[in-house]
């Protein structure tokens, strides 16, 4: 079963999430349409690097933006979740071991406790951004299952694998159900909402376009973000 | 009764159509009418598939749910934070809906629609900037307007608004010859106090082409007089086209893209006709929104840019400031407290803040801003439509809370509003909560101010 899962079970899901994401970048660029999208795209390409840039750089530092900054909260939940969501899994020592003895190499990893922390931190994030749809009556309106469901999805590597590191209850079990989460989540992000792992960028440089080129850009004028 | 005789799917293009519109007394049949009126359900999901693209799929798909722009839209705010305002809410479920349901809704659906395209949003964008994947619902409700107008779902001064631009090419029923003539009339009116005032129409190879919105030689011709005087005082060489005067777009509020692109095709012709330099537009911001930012796209120009440089009158007067073209005396400056209200059309829409401060810094001694301000500032509460519409007063009423909170508490009495929408709903928003303001475009304020050349001023007749 472990051979399985971590074999070809895991090329077909880094294979699915890699081409897939991919596939949707290439979509979504190919979709673009100056004229039903009413900004010109081909016609100001400087412009328009510019508004992209400033439009994805100033929404991934935390408090960069008046949003991050009216919602503090929100802003450091959705930081640490993010974060420790891609960070954790790549530099992870175990994930490393396991890829030095497959692929013969490695990235620098992160000290176990570090890693505890993170996980932890990821599971109570996700704890709270749970807590937030329920709590507060405009995130509730707009939520569905579906949206619990990608939260679920998203934390359930997290979990399983804090359980088996810590060798809680049947260790092989949990592995197993560990690399089965991650998984499901690496052929889940292109399928569903999740595909904002790429979309995110191409919706920021999109807008950012859209500003740096019709609404003010070729005015010289920065949108303050 | 599938399509009504006032009510149903096809456009207005001719006067009696209008006519018969226009003496439908607020809509009434119009409106008794739209609860029999037909989904064209093919035709919907058939657009549908055609436009929604890229970005606005990806919007509608990726949409976190997340309620971050819940606060970012005065409508919500105004409506004590009702749920139902929530942005993405108000999208997810009308277009959300329809695409879900690959377009098989119903009548009573298309009402939901309507209420809320034009009445729970006013376009106004500023949503997107709140929302971590730009998702901007402004551009999503007005693709919904545009929706709702294929299948006749629009309210009725709206449909009467785009009519209005497919018979006249003009937001009301103003002729080439009622232009034209107040034109004349106005010049000959302020001759007396201003010798050798002219309004120049169409003369050729102008440095400026100016064009307005038809509210102004329709119900405030001394705007018109205004610009010449200020046009007169600079020394500029300008005209007015006798077509393609009108820059305003009650099209694009209603969501007819057919009727928008006539009319900013009428405006480009007259700037290649007369062959300007540049043009200037009114004191308005839908115009300049309509005719300059959105309008080169309606007409299919790949550059997104107008046929000659066009620029938005604060552009124009706060060039003519800092070149003296125009110089205030500073005996005359404003002195009290007074705000300016960025106009989400040209400000946040198009960068234009920086050169409203400016302005503001050669006429006002205590300026005091709104918070917040420049792109970030609320709408009046009146964009979008929302003023002209009267199935929604209310909810227009409403909205104008907001606004009337941010220019209070700048303390300041005088509101600049250099956009007829914007003026429209502060002037309501004094008519109905009686707070003690005043609100005024910049070209009388500036004409109080300016030092009189000697020449231009009239010569005393000799005793
Ligand atoms: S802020 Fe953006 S992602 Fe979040 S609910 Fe609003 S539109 Fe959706
Ligand atoms: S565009 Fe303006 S009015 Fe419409 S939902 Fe967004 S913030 Fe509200």
């Amino acid at each position: 079963m472990y051979e399985f899962v971590t074999g070809p079970l895991a090329w077909l899901a880094f294979g699915i999430f890699f081409i897939g994401v991919i596939v949707r970048a290439v979509n979504y660029i190919r979709g673009l349409d100056w004229k039903l999208d009413r900004v010109a795209y081909g016609a100001n390409p400087s412009h328009g690097a510019r508004g992209a840039i400033r439009s994805i750089f100033f929404w991934l530092v935390p408090f960069g933006t008046r949003s991050w900054r009216f919602y503090p909260g929100m802003t450091v939940l959705f930081f640490i979740f993010h974060f420790g969501l891609i960070f954790t899994p790549i530099f992870l020592r175990a994930h490393n071991m396991l890829l030095a003895e497959r692929w013969g190499f490695s990235l620098p990893t992160i000290s176990d406790p570090v890693a505890d922390i993170l996980t932890i931190a990821v599971m109570v994030a996700g704890l709270f951004l749970i807590l937030r749809r329920i709590a507060l009556p405009e995130v509730r309106i707009l939520t569905t299952a579906y949206d619990y469901l990608l939260i679920a999805i998203a934390i359930a590597p997290f979990l399983t694998g804090f359980l088996a590191f810590h060798h809680v209850g049947d260790y092989r079990f949990w592995l197993i159900t560990h690399i089965l989460a991650g998984e499901i989540m690496l052929i889940a992000i292109p399928f569903t909402k999740l595909s904002h792992f790429v979309l995110f960028f191409c919706s920021r440089a999109q807008i950012g376009m859209d500003y740096g080129i019709k609404r003010g850009g070729l005015k010289g004028k920065d949108l303050a973000w | 009764m599938p399509e009504g005789k006032l009510c149903n799917k096809t456009p207005i293009n001719t006067k009696e159509e209008l006519q018969a519109l226009l003496s439908d007394k607020s809509g009434k049949q119009y409106y008794e009418e739209m609860k029999h009126l037909d989904v064209d359900q093919e035709k919907l999901w058939g657009t549908i598939q055609k436009t929604l693209k890229s970005r606005l799929k990806t919007w509608l798909e990726i949409c976190a749910h997340c309620g971050l722009c819940s606060d970012s839209c005065f409508l919500y705010l105004a409506n004590n934070k009702d749920p139902k305002q929530v942005p993405s809410y108000k999208v997810q479920s009308t277009l959300g809906e329809i695409v879900r349901r690959k377009g098989k809704v119903d009548n009573d659906f298309m009402h939901y629609v309507m209420e809320t395209a034009w009445s729970k949003c006013t376009c106004c964008n500023r949503c997107g900037m709140y929302c971590p994947f730009g998702i901007d619902m402004g551009i999503m409700i007005s693709y919904v307007r545009g929706l709702c107008f294929g299948q006749g779902f629009v309210p009725w001064e709206m449909k009467i608004g785009s009519g209005m631009h497919r018979v006249y090419r003009a937001q009301m029923d103003i002729t080439t010859e009622d232009w034209v003539e107040t034109c004349e009339w106005m010049a000959e009116e302020y001759e007396e106090d201003w010798p050798g005032l002219e309004i120049p129409v169409d003369k050729q190879n102008a440095d400026i082409i100016y064009t307005v919105n038809a509210r102004e030689p329709k119900h405030y011709p001394e705007d018109l007089a205004e610009a010449a005087i200020l046009f007169h005082m600079a020394g500029e060489n300008w005209t007015v086209p006798s077509m393609g005067w009108e820059e305003t777009s009650l099209a694009m509020f209603a969501g007819d893209w057919e009727a928008c692109k006539l009319q900013v095709e009428s405006v480009y012709d007259a700037m290649k006709r007369l062959n300007a330099k540049k043009m200037v537009v009114t004191e308005c911001g839908h115009a300049y929104r309509a005719t300059v930012v959105e309008g080169p796209y309606w007409a299919g120009l790949e550059s997104g840019q107008t046929p000659i440089p066009s620029f938005h009158y604060v552009e124009w007067l706060a060039e003519a400031l800092r070149t003296g073209k125009i110089k205030i005396d500073p005996a005359k400056k404003i002195k009290e407290p007074v705000t300016y209200q960025d106009s989400c059309n040209y400000i946040r829409n198009a960068g234009l803040g920086d050169v409203a401060r400016e302005i503001m810094s050669y006429i006002a001694e205590d300026f005091r801003e709104m918070e917040p301000n420049r792109e970030h500032n609320f709408c009046c509460g009146g964009g979008g439509g929302f003023n002209g519409i009267g199935l929604y007063r209310e909810q227009r009423n409403t909205g104008l809370k907001v606004k009337r909170d941010q220019i209070l508490k700048t303390g300041a009495k005088l509101v600049v509003s250099p956009c007829h929408n914007c003026w429209d709903a502060i002037r309501d928003l004094e008519e109905v909560y009686k707070v003690g303001i005043r609100w005024s475009f910049l070209k009388p304020l500036i004409i109080e101010m300016a030092i009189v050349p000697e020449h231009l001023k009239p010569q005393e007749e000799e005793a």
